[in-house]
C-alpha cells in the first residue's frame, strides 16, 4: 500500500491482513477450495521432504535404513450395473501388534459420499475428516451437493502439498452425484484415477485375484454382495495384516447403505461348510 | 458515487429467453478517425457465460480477468464448467472485498452477467458496485433503466419469449424505446444453449428493427380501423 510505503514500515507489517497486495484477494478463500494455504504447520528452517529423502525409498536412499512404510489393510471397491459395492476389513496393526480388530476403515461423508482409508490410520482419519467438511461447506456454499470427481479432486490436490513429507494414505472415494455413480483413487502422492475397481493394502493383491475371477458388470446384488465379501474374506486369510470383520457397503442412486459387518472368523465357518 | 453513476452510463438490457439469454447494448458513436471495434462492453468469461458491464471500462478489464482465470480453475479443480451463479458470485465477493479494504477504491462498474448452466438453465444476473448480486428474468441498467425496466415488465410474457427471435426483438424493442437514433447504434450478443457467444452483424440487426417497425405500423393501422368502424 502506497501510505506504508511513504512511512518506511518495514517489510514484516505488510504482512498483515489489507496491507500487501495479496493477501487480501488472493488469501485462502471459500473460491480456492482450502488448496493454497496448508492445514498444517511444518518446522521453519526445515523441509521436510528433503529431510526425509534420505530414508525413504528412492535412489538417494541409504541402504538398510529406511522407513518403508506398507499400508497394513485391504480395502475393495468395484462398479456394477446397480452401484458401487464398497468392502472393508477392520484390523489396525502397529507392526506385528495388532492394536484393534473393530476400526472403522470407511468414513461416511454424507448420504452420498463414502471414503475408504488403507495405510497410516492417522493420516487417513485427519485428510478424510477434513474432506469431509470441505465437502460439508461447499454443500452450504454452492446449495448443492458436491461431485464425486470434484471431491476425489480436493483430497488429491490437498495431500499433494505434501508429497514427499512421508504422508501415507491409499484410499477410494465412492459416491453417486448427477453423472452417476463414481469411484476414484487417491493416494499420498497426489495419484487420483477413475475406475471401475479397485482394490488397496497389504491384502490387495489376494482381493484382486477374487475379485477378478469373479466379476461381471451385471452381476445381480447378492452376487456383488457375496464377491465383496468373498474377496476381503480371503484377503484376511492370508494377509497377516487384514482381519477382524468385513464391513460392506452398497451405493445406490439413493444413497449409501450398509449392507453387513460380518466376523472374518464365522465366514471362515460358513464358506468351509459351502464347499463340503 | 454509486447513485450518480448511472447517469453516464451506456443503456443496456439483458433478457433471459428459454432456450437463448439476449445481452444488448447501446454502441456510442464513434470519432471519425477511430477504428470502430465491436462490441468492447460485452465479454466472454467462459464459453457457455458472457458479461455485460457497464461503468469504467479500464475497471472492467481487471474484472473480467480474475473471472476469466477463475472460471478455468474451478474447471481444474472440480472438473465442471462454473454456473453463472458461481461466477457472479466470486465477481461480486471480488468487489466487496474492495469495499472494504484501506487504501483501495470499489470497482466502478455495474455488470449483467447471463450464460446457461451445465444443465442447460439459462441464467441472468445483475452485479452492483458494492458487490451485491440479483438474479433477474430481464434487466435494464443506464440511463433511463427506469423506462425500459417498466417497458420489460409490461412485455416480458411467456409468450413474448417463445421462441429465440421472439426473445431478441424484445430486446431490440426494450432498447429502441430509449435510443436516440434506432438500429445502427445497437450492439446485440446472444447466446444459445450448448453454443458459444454469438455478436449479431449490423445488417441481421438492421432486418430485424425494419420488422419491428413494420409490426408496429401494423398494430397502429389496426388501431385505426377499429377506432373508425
Amino acid at each position: 500500500m502506497a501510505l506504508l510505503d511513504v512511512c518506511g514500515i518495514s517489510d514484516w507489517v505488510k504482512e498483515d491482513t489489507f496491507s500487501s497486495q495479496k493477501a487480501s484477494v488472493d488469501r485462502v478463500n471459500h473460491f480456492n477450495f482450502a488448496a493454497l494455504e496448508p492445514e498444517l504447520a511444518v518446522p521453519i528452517g526445515v523441509d521436510p521432504a528433503e529431510f526425509l529423502k534420505p530414508f525413504t525409498d528412492c535412489e538417494d536412499g541409504v541402504e538398510g535404513v529406511t522407513i518403508k512404510l506398507k499400508h497394513g489393510t485391504t480395502t475393495l471397491a468395484f462398479k456394477f450395473q446397480h452401484g458401487v459395492m464398497v468392502a472393508v476389513d477392520s484390523r489396525a496393526s502397529a507392526g506385528s501388534y495388532v492394536d484393534t480388530q473393530l476400526f472403522k476403515k470407511v468414513i461416511e461423508i454424507n448420504p452420498y459420499l463414502l471414503g475408504t482409508m488403507s495405510g497410516s490410520a492417522a493420516d487417513c482419519v485427519y485428510w478424510e475428516r477434513l474432506l469431509a467438511k470441505e465437502c460439508r461447506i461447499y454443500k452450504l456454499r454452492n446449495k448443492e451437493r458436491i461431485s464425486v470427481s470434484a471431491a476425489s479432486k480436493l483430497l488429491a490436490n490437498m495431500v499433494a502439498n505434501y508429497r514427499g513429507m512421508g504422508l501415507s494414505m491409499g484410499t477410494m472415494i465412492c459416491g453417486w452425484d448427477k453423472k452417476g455413480p463414481g469411484l476414484y483413487y487417491v493416494d499420498d502422492n497426489g495419484l487420483r484415477l477413475s475406475g471401475n475397481m479397485f482394490s488397496t493394502g497389504s491384502g490387495n493383491s489376494y482381493a484382486y485375484g477374487v475379485m477378478d475371477s469373479g466379476y461381471r458388470y451385471d452381476l445381480t446384488v447378492p452376487e456383488a454382495y457375496d464377491l465383496a465379501q468373498r474377496a476381503i474374506f480371503h484377503a484376511t486369510h492370508r494377509d497377516a495384516y487384514s482381519g477382524g470383520t468385513v464391513n460392506m457397503y452398497h451405493m445406490q442412486e439413493t444413497g449409501w447403505i450398509k449392507v453387513s459387518q460380518e466376523d472374518v472368523g464365522e465366514l471362515y465357518h460358513r464358506f468351509a461348510a459351502e464347499k463340503k | 458515487m454509486y447513485f450518480g453513476m448511472n447517469e453516464h452510463i451506456m443503456k443496456q438490457v439483458g433478457i433471459r429467453g428459454k432456450d437463448i439469454v439476449v445481452l444488448g447494448v447501446e454502441k456510442k458513436s464513434v470519432a471519425k478517425l477511430q477504428e470502430e471495434r465491436t462490441v468492447r462492453k460485452i465479454c466472454a468469461l467462459d464459453e457457455h457465460v458472457c458479461m455485460a458491464f457497464a461503468g469504467l471500462t479500464a475497471d472492467a478489464r481487471i474484472v473480467i480477468n480474475r473471472a476469466r482465470v477463475e472460471c478455468q480453475s474451478h474447471r481444474l479443480t472440480v472438473e465442471d464448467p462454473v454456473t453463472v451463479e458461481y461466477i457472479t458470485r466470486y465477481i461480486a465477493t471480488l468487489k466487496q472485498r474492495y469495499t472494504q479494504s484501506n487504501g483501495r477504491r470499489p470497482f466502478g462498474i455495474s455488470a449483467l452477467i447471463v450464460g446457461f448452466d451445465y444443465d442447460g438453465t439459462p441464467r441472468l444476473y445483475q452485479t452492483d458496485p458494492s458487490g451485491t448480486y440479483h438474479a433477474w428474468k430481464a434487466n435494464a441498467i443506464g440511463r433511463s433503466a427506469k423506462t425500459v425496466r417498466e417497458f420489460l415488465e409490461k412485455n416480458y410474457t411467456d409468450e413474448s419469449i417463445a421462441s429465440d427471435k421472439d426473445a431478441i426483438k424484445l430486446a431490440i424493442k426494450a432498447l429502441l424505446e430509449v435510443v436516440q437514433s434506432g438500429g445502427k447504434n445497437i450492439e446485440l450478443a446472444v447466446i444459445r444453449r450448448n453454443q458459444p457467444l454469438k455478436i449479431l452483424e449490423s445488417k441481421e440487426i438492421e432486418t430485424l428493427v425494419a420488422e419491428i417497425e413494420k409490426e408496429k405500423e401494423e398494430e397502429a393501422e389496426k388501431k385505426k380501423q377499429k377506432k373508425s368502424s
